[in-house]
């Protein structure tokens, strides 16, 4: 392994601009005659819309245009779409809503966009956006999703405001399971919605060029070709080659910029109209009340086990909230980012699993980090730990008496799992957690009034999203290959065009790793360029843990090219046959001889062309791949959270964390370390801190990082962090990826040991102080007076 | 429209504002130094962090009027144009503090006032507890706290800029 080949933990080439205050985020792009878009959005939950007046808005200093639904629909700008088809069980599709990017006859949601002022400055844009007048009729406002199918219907295209009711597995096998079936583990769990909260806030900025009808749009995306070819195709904007999307440097993004928002949308289509660049940045309580919003499940599910502790089948309801409109990917969230993990790392012969999906009058709910995987997560080890405390089964003990052992894998809910070793994971985190020594720890806190508690959580997900035909037939509307350019300049410099795109992962550094060692070429030669459909070919973008998998998989395809034609070329320089050349460490070498060509030469000879006789060789040196996995991955690992807890408090500190994943080979070590530490940070954030909270009137309480409590320093441990390696089969590279699985591991570890301290199970996330204790106290008998 | 005077990075700058202007407006939209970073609206993410006369002070919550005369320090002034990087900024890198960068100047100035507060020598629980003014969402803070111990010892070992002034 070299400094900077793969598996180094080279330190970040895009980390000077950071650090130095020279990255280029979207809000820093400042393009000459700049004006500032401030939206009017909607203050009620659920209303029709009377009127909307502008007349004095538009007198207001400042103030270029006001624009209305009513002008959006008149232009025929098409609404906004949601991607994967599901059916529900009677076979009908599912109920798709009209997404208009503004509001023209109802509003849905506290934040729909009803109008938007485009001024000067964001000053006066707002003061004029105060002046538009809106007549809103009130209508009830539908806000818990266990009670949306009694309430007020929403959508004409959806009665019950059920969008679809969806199965998966075989029911009656399940029942027949159930019924020899020695102990039954029953839970309910809710699964509480979250707000990602990127630190950068989305922005959307748009310009349009009369003089070539070309449309171009800065955006906060962590996909610019899907935005691309939604805002062209199915909004209808304009045609896809007159609109060019950039996504500069983007401060996170965790799922939350991948859809496709109005505020894009509104920004091109008003960009045109006032004939001046447009630029929208959100407030941190406007994107509390427009980015999407994820998990929101209310779950009952339930694990059949035989008298060795033996699981024998699972059944599982869910009714997951989409909220108001479905985004993106919604649809595939909840069903199969969800359902088919429900194996876990375990050996269930029958699963089944219902999914109501319903609207609610709330922001719309899509992909969050991890995706449906947590929450498949949680019930899983929530089942398996509280079966275990049921039947007085050591937790580890019941969890290695169901690992599947031998691969591949067909598990009931379509996924195949190919490789792993689960109790490497396992066993390797029982010793960096010491849990032998666990009683003594747990008898010492005791003494000094605490409780300590362990919970384990082993995780199972599928990622590397994902083979293109497997996800068309369940409905996915896109493919999800993704792209490499490699273009070798005359100089012998290399620069890598990915469809993928980086906030936060590094691949600067990382793709750069691959191409240094690959061709033998110093890893400052290897430039990365992405986030520009006008550089860029067509890519998926970035979310699904997939860029290793998939990203990197289409560079080695890309670089296997690049290597038989520089061979080619090699081949003419050193007058030998092109089978007879060897490339090791950057040179060709004519084998068995001392003839070679150094790589700096090859690139050269390849542009000069004056070697090359007949046609038979075109110059140049670049080769491009798209790549399909032919595969999901399946990162899998084991965490042990232990935890004290202050009775008098309810208060939790996470003593120590544990994380032994198994991702399959690894690019950077230090790259995948942090992947895994955010991700738990945030899994920490679910267990115990954070959750979105709307009223009974469709008011988002949590509207502000004042309510809404995100993880600090001082919430968090440090992590020790270990990893295990089978390589995925399905790669050239063997990687399975590791962005959410820290996310997806982790509330599961953290509910186990709360739940493991205080002694019950009576305890839903987040488990803050109040809950905790709360929580203790019903566990004690009441005092008489 | 009022003018403020100030001086950034060491060097002087004036502006016609309106007395509404934030100073982190000032410095992004009018001085273009867009290092200095916006995450929210209620005081609480501290990518808004700078030194305002050698104190850390959020820049979203100070009026760029109430800093008439006032020395400010932004992320773009801790280093020499083409010199060598802030200890600090060095101990970042060097312990992966940061992923998409958009906390990172807010947290490295915050890391600078707690060095001036706490002394070089500063352990994880002290770094921990004095961060409640900075949130990161990508890193878990796991190697920002490394970096902050790190960039803190490395500070005292000489030669390096005061952050302030």
């Amino acid at each position: 392994m070299s400094a900077t080949g793969i598996g180094a933990a080279v330190r970040r080439k895009e980390d000077l601009r950071f650090i130095t205050g020279k990255g280029r985020y979207t809000d820093d792009v400042i393009r000459p005659g700049a004006t500032r878009a401030v939206f009017v959005r909607s203050p009620h939950a659920h209303a029709s819309i009377k009127s909307v007046d502008i007349s004095e808005a538009k007198k207001m200093p400042g103030v270029i245009d006001v624009l209305t639904g009513k002008d959006l629909a008149t232009d025929k700008i098409g609404n906004l779409i949601c991607g994967w088809m599901i059916h529900s069980k009677d076979g009908s599709p599912m109920k798709m809503a009209p997404h208009p990017a503004l509001a023209a006859d109802k509003v849905c949601h506290v934040g729909d966009a009803v109008a938007v002022v485009i001024a000067e400055t964001q000053a006066q844009g707002r003061d004029a956006a105060e002046k538009v007048k809106v007549d809103y009729q009130l209508l009830p406002a539908v806000v818990d999703p266990a009670k949306a199918k009694s309430g007020q219907q929403i959508h004409d295209v959806a009665p019950k405001n059920t969008i679809y009711e969806w199965s998966l597995g075989d029911a009656k096998a399940v029942d027949a399971a159930f019924a020899t079936a020695k102990h039954v583990t029953r839970l309910d769990i809710v699964n509480n919605r979250l707000i990602a909260n990127a630190i950068e806030p989305r922005v959307a900025l748009a310009e349009y060029d009369a003089g070539t009808e070309q449309l171009t749009l800065w955006n906060t995306t962590q996909n610019p070709h899907v935005s691309r070819l939604v805002i062209a195709a199915f909004v209808g904007m304009a045609p896809e080659h007159k609109l060019r999307v950039i996504a500069p440097d983007v401060g996170g993004g965790f799922g939350s910029k991948i859809f496709i928002y109005p505020e894009e949308v509104v920004c091109l289509w008003a960009a045109r109209k006032v004939a001046r660049p447009v630029k929208w940045t959100a407030d941190r309580s406007e994107s509390f009340i427009t980015d999407a919003h994820g998990r929101d499940h209310v779950t009952h599910a339930e694990l059949a086990l035989d008298a060795n502790g033996k699981f024998l089948a699972m059944r599982v309801k869910t009714i997951a909230n989409l909220g108001a409109y479905m985004s993106t990917f919604s649809s595939s969230v909840p069903t199969y980012l969800y359902a088919t993990l429900l194996s876990g790392q375990y050996d269930i012969p029958q699963i089944h699993c219902e999914v109501d999906a319903v609207y609610t009058n709330t922001v719309p709910v899509d992909a969050y980090r991890g995706a449906g995987r947590p929450e498949a997560t949680f019930v899983v080890e929530r089942l398996v730990e509280v079966a275990a405390r049921q039947l007085g089964i050591d937790p580890v003990d019941l969890r290695r008496r169901n690992f599947i052992k031998t691969f591949p894998h067909q598990t009931p809910v379509i996924m195949a799992y190919d490789a792993g070793d689960y109790n490497a994971s396992l066993k390797k985190a029982l010793e960096i957690a010491d849990v032998k020594g666990f009683s003594k720890r747990k008898r010492d806190a005791a003494r000094n009034g605490k409780l300590r508690g362990l919970g384990y959580s082993t995780y199972i997900e599928a990622c590397g999203i994902a083979p293109s035909q497997a996800v068309g037939s369940l409905g996915c509307g896109v493919g999800l290959w993704e792209s490499a350019e490699v273009r070798v300049n005359p100089t012998g410099s290399v620069e890598v065009l990915t469809g993928a795109h980086a906030h936060g992962q590094g691949h600067e550094t990382t793709f750069a790793q691959l191409v240094s060692e690959r061709l033998g070429i110093p890893f400052e030669n290897v430039s990365v360029v992405h986030g520009d459909t006008d550089k860029v070919q067509f890519g998926m973008g970035t979310y699904g843990s997939r860029s290793g998998a998939v990203g990197m998989s289409a560079i080695v395809k890309a670089l296997d090219k690049i290597e038989a034609k520089a061979k080619k070329v090699a081949a003419h320089m050193l007058e030998a046959a092109e089978g007879d050349i060897v490339f090791k460490d950057g040179k060709f070498t004519v084998a068995g001889t001392d003839k070679s060509a150094a790589w700096g030469d090859v690139s050269l000879n390849a542009y000069i062309a004056h070697k090359f006789a007949g046609q038979e060789l075109e110059p140049g040196l670049k080769e491009t791949s798209f790549y399909d996995p032919t595969n999901f991955t399946f990162p899998a690992g084991c965490h042990i959270c232990e935890v004290e807890i202050d009775s008098d408090t309810g208060k939790t500190e996470i003593v120590s964390w544990t994380a032994v994943d198994d991702f399959g080979t690894v690019i950077n070590p230090m790259i995948v370390e942090g992947q895994v530490h955010g991700g738990i940070a945030q899994g920490i954030g679910q267990a115990l801190l954070e959750v979105a909270v709307y009223d009974k009137d469709g008011q988002l309480v949590t509207g502000s990082l004042m309510d809404y409590s995100m993880p600090h320093a001082h919430d968090l441990p440090s992590f020790k962090v270990g990893l295990t390696e089978t390589k995925s089969p399905s790669n050239p590279l063997g990687i399975k990826g590791c962005g959410e699985a820290g996310a997806i591991a982790s509330p599961a570890a953290v509910i186990n040991a709360i739940t493991d301290a205080i002694g019950t199970e009576d305890l839903a996330m987040p488990a803050t102080a109040q809950a905790v204790w709360s929580a203790l106290a019903r566990t004690q008998p009441r005092q008489v007076a | 429209m009022p003018a403020v005077s100030m001086t950034v990075n060491g060097k002087s700058v004036s502006g016609d504002v309106e007395a509404r202007t934030l100073l982190v407006q000032f410095l992004r939209e009018n001085l273009r130094l867009t290092g200095t970073h916006v995450g929210c609206d209620t005081s609480q993410c501290g990518a808004c962090v700078v030194h305002i006369d050698g104190i850390a002070g959020k820049s979203c919550t100070t009026l760029a009027l109430q800093c008439e005369g006032a020395k400010i320090t932004t992320i773009e002034g801790l280093a020499e144009p083409n010199g060598p990087l802030h200890p600090m900024q060095e101990a970042f890198r060097e312990h992966h503090a940061l992923q998409c960068g958009f906390c990172t100047p807010g947290m490295i100035m915050a890391a600078l006032d707690i060095v001036r507060r706490r002394g070089n020598d500063l352990d994880e629980h002290t770094i921990r507890e004095q961060l409640d003014g900075n949130i990161c969402r990508c890193t878990g803070y796991h190697n920002i706290v490394k970096a902050i111990a790190a960039g803190a010892k490395a500070m005292a070992k000489g030669g390096a800029r005061q952050a302030a002034e």
